[in-house]
């Protein structure tokens, strides 16, 4: 009762800037502390090293971000990670015990292939989740252990080694300078950014995730919208699963497991709902860049990679409650 | 004199600055139905939530049977006599009706094991007084949500307070289990417990209340005895202003044909449901809940599956299986749950506005903000909404401000037929009446209204036909000439 109005004023400011960038002051707080710490953190090499770290994550992420607005879940992206990688690789690779008939193929080919491996999964998700109203959670929790066991069927359990280097420029090539995993995590980000920020199924997906009822009834096709994201999420776990074969060389069945929670993290991290219909993919973005500069500064200051899995917990749930306390706020 | 079982002098609370209540007055007998009236923002609910010790006030008493009284946690409240019907129902859907109604206070037997036996025993007691048909047994997500209300109910006279507070107690029973309820609030009254009825449906206040106190802009606005007071006068202490007529009446049906619906069945219960709908006209359906009323209605905007019958509009036969083809054919459904499934209340109002028409606001599949924001703009001064901006959460509207923006995502979609299910419920007097003009301009200006509503009084003051269903079959229809309370009951019970 002893404040006064303009005490309140600034501390409502303070209370919507903090709910609109806490994540972002988050990020540039840490990167300002580790920048002061230690003097490699800033230099090119460092910060090229940490987008690249953050790109598979990311595009994982921002997938994600389409199937968590509509209030679901794809737990199965690191699997797919995997299958796609080793479908793919198996149409690139000079090796003949791992090649498919008549490989190498033409390198685009064998990226269509890889998207459309990720494709198939997530439409396989899509049909169960939107039109046999099987839980989302239960749909790619089977998805996870079907696509895992695939990819060891498919591969043998032997990695797809010796890609072509046509294929290997997706993970180690240069697009003016810029590392290609970056540059498709940037390209996969506008993308994104534009069908959810300026498009019609933008706000499709925004309202069947915030009341799939009232959605339904204001004529939106709110059962193909949940396809479409699963769809959208496997598409891009196929691309993450190009870009990790083409970064290390060849494709590994064992890639990508765990992948799903990194990704889960960065989007709740960058502020978007579990329960659906609100959430921005550039939070996505700053979450993924979170959880890459942390395990970046935590190597650099030579924290063993055991306790980084700890602070990463302690992050996410910390960035949960946030988002609480300012729900309450709001 | 008797003395009050509550008193309450001078109660302000002020929100981020901004005072939800000024001056919160107000004396509840024992033995009396106080009937707390006020149109939304009018303090109502913050009085109440500081009553029963949700909301700390700011300044004021509060005296309970004489006694200062100080809530910091709603069980102090309970501890003190009050309890509350609350509006929004709190079920634990897996648990059965008797556990639901001890929940937290489970009679306990040896070794602090629940004595269900007990427990049952005492909520079937407690059911059968009221008259309520429900087991105690039953689980709660297998009752409908008329039987969860008068659990609800049941649970809250089982503390054996002596200040009951209800809270829009009938706003999901029908007729028969209102008037359950009603005697059951005589008896109470008998005992001589005091009852808070907070309603929006006025003719409710003058069958049971006593007494009543108005609230305005968080403020005290009068109180007396209801014998004393009209309903138009009580009308314009709510609204703040004189009022001409409640129902604003204006259009005037025509012969020509816009609908007609032939055979429909619906739902798996609704059968052989006809009838034809012309250009001008407010068709009201009435009936009891379950008698298939809103079921019709869904059926035609494709949201159940079609089980036979025939739809023509404007002569031209449609199948209407989607809610896109609905809309598209110049359907619009305000439904009966604004929260459940009329609003996104994840979003702000101008994509509330938007929903339904993101095709028109639209070039090959890109939205064009600046038609967007000119459609919210549109809609907002049409309606008179009461928003500071279209960016703002519509979750932070009063009720009647969110049922205008539901109308402005239908009015966008430029419809011909407009299908209302319990449009004023939940939306205080002023803007009821400026749905009711909503609906009768529409109808004047060439549409056609089909509305369904609970409140006999607006089916009487708005309908220029009334078809009255009975267990999913049409039981009647009445003209506007020969429409009267009784003779629509008559047919739907």
């Amino acid at each position: 009762m002893n404040t006064t109005a303009a005490d309140r004023d600034i501390k409502t400011m303070a209370v919507q800037y903090g709910q609109k960038y806490g994540i972002l002051i988050a990020l540039l707080l840490v990167c300002v502390a580790l920048s002061v710490v230690n003097e490699f953190f800033l230099t090119q090499r460092n910060i090229i090293n940490v987008l690249r770290q953050a790109s598979i994550n990311g595009i994982l992420a921002i997938g994600m971000t389409f199937v968590i607005l509509t209030r679901g879940i794809d737990l199965s992206v690191g699997s797919v990670v995997a299958l796609a990688g080793v479908v793919s690789a198996s149409m690139a690779t000079t090796s003949s015990t791992a090649a498919v008939a008549g490989a190498p193929y033409a390198f685009y080919i064998a990226f269509a292939v890889g998207i459309l491996v990720g494709m198939a999964a997530g439409w396989i998700n899509g049909i169960l989740v939107a039109y046999f109203n099987v839980p989302a959670f239960v749909t790619t929790l089977g998805m996870l252990s079907a696509a895992r066991g695939l990819t060891l069927l498919y591969s043998g359990g032997r990695p797809v080694p010796s890609l072509t280097p046509e294929y290997r420029f997706i993970g180690t090539g240069d697009l003016f300078g810029v590392p290609m995993p970056i540059a498709l995590f940037a390209l996969v980000f506008v993308l994104a950014y534009f069908v959810l920020s300026s498009s019609r199924f933008g706000r499709h997906v925004y309202a069947a995730g915030g009341n799939p009822h009232a959605a339904r009834v204001s004529g939106i096709n709110v059962k193909r919208v949940r396809m479409v994201v699963y769809v959208i999420s496997g598409a891009l776990a196929g691309l993450a699963g190009m870009v990790l074969a083409a970064r290390t060389g060849s494709a590994l069945p064992q890639a990508g497991v765990a992948y799903e929670l990194d990704a889960i993290a960065a989007v709740v991290i960058g502020g978007t709902s579990l329960s659906g219909g609100v959430g921005r993919v550039t939070g996505t973005l700053i979450g993924a860049l979170l959880i890459s500069v942390v395990n970046n500064g935590l190597d650099l200051m030579g924290v063993e990679s055991y306790y980084q899995q700890v602070i990463k917990g302690m992050l996410i749930v910390a960035a949960v409650m946030l988002d609480q306390a300012r729900h309450k706020h709001a | 004199m008797t003395q009050p079982l509550l008193e309450v002098r001078g109660l302000t609370k002020s929100f981020g600055g901004v005072a939800a209540l000024s001056d919160g007055q107000f004396t509840l007998m024992p033995g009396s139905v106080h009937a707390l009236c006020g149109g939304n923002g009018a303090g109502k609910s913050t009085f109440l939530k500081i009553v029963m010790g949700i909301e700390q006030r700011d300044n004021g008493t509060v005296n309970v049977m004489g006694k200062a009284a100080v809530f910091s946690r709603p069980s102090d409240a309970l501890t003190a006599g009050i309890s509350i019907i609350e509006q929004e129902l709190s079920p634990v859907p897996a648990m059965s009706v008797a556990e639901n109604i001890y929940l937290g206070r489970e009679p306990v037997g040896r070794f602090g094991r629940v004595d269900f036996r007990k427990m049952n025993r005492d909520a079937q007691a407690l059911l059968d007084d009221l008259h309520f048909r429900i087991s105690a047994r039953s689980l709660m997500m297998d009752l409908t949500v008329a039987e969860l209300q008068l659990v609800e109910i049941a649970k809250a006279l089982s503390y054996n307070a002596e200040i009951i507070i209800m809270d829009e107690p009938t706003s999901a029973l029908g007729e028969a289990q209102a008037d359950e309820l009603f005697a059951a609030i005589a008896r109470l009254k008998a005992q001589g417990k005091g009852i808070i009825y907070v309603t929006h449906r006025l003719s409710e206040i003058f069958g049971i209340a006593d007494r009543y106190t108005v609230f305005r802009d968080g403020r005290f606005v009068q109180s007396g005895a209801m014998a004393d007071v009209s309903r138009e006068r009580l009308i314009e202490m709510i609204v703040g202003r004189p009022l001409t007529e409640e129902f604003a009446k204006t259009n005037t049906p025509t012969d020509e044909t816009v609908m007609t619906v032939t055979g429909l069945n619906s739902a798996g219960f609704v059968r052989d449901v006809s009838f034809d709908l012309r250009r001008g006209e407010i068709l009201a359906f009435y009936g009891l809940m379950g008698s298939g009323r809103s079921e019709i209605f869904e059926r035609l905007f494709g949201l159940l599956p079609d089980e036979g019958g025939e739809i023509t509009l404007m002569g031209k036969r449609v199948s209407l299986a989607a809610p896109k083809q609905a809309i598209d054919a110049g359907l619009a459904f305000v439904t009966e749950d604004r929260k459940g499934s009329g609003l996104n209340l994840m979003a702000d109002v101008r994509d509330n506005i938007c929903m339904a028409r993101l095709e028109d606001l639209s070039r090959a599949g890109l939205m064009s903000r600046k038609r967007e924001a000119s459609a919210a703009r549109q809609m907002i001064e049409a309606f008179g909404i009461k928003t500071p901006t279209d960016r703002l959460d519509v979750s932070g509207l009063s009720g009647g401000n969110q049922q205008k923006v539901v109308l402005g995502k239908w009015f966008l979609t430029r419809p011909h037929i407009l299908l209302l299910d319990e449009p004023t419920r939940g939306v205080d007097v002023g803007a009821k009446r400026e749905i009711y003009r909503v609906m009768s301009e529409f109808a004047q200006g060439g549409g056609a209204v089909i509305m369904i509503s609970s409140e006999t009084d607006e089916v009487l003051g708005m309908a220029d036909r009334v078809i009255v269903l009975r267990d999913g079959r049409i039981s009647g229809e009445v003209g506007r000439s020969e429409l009267s309370a009784a003779a629509l009951l008559n047919l739907a019970a």
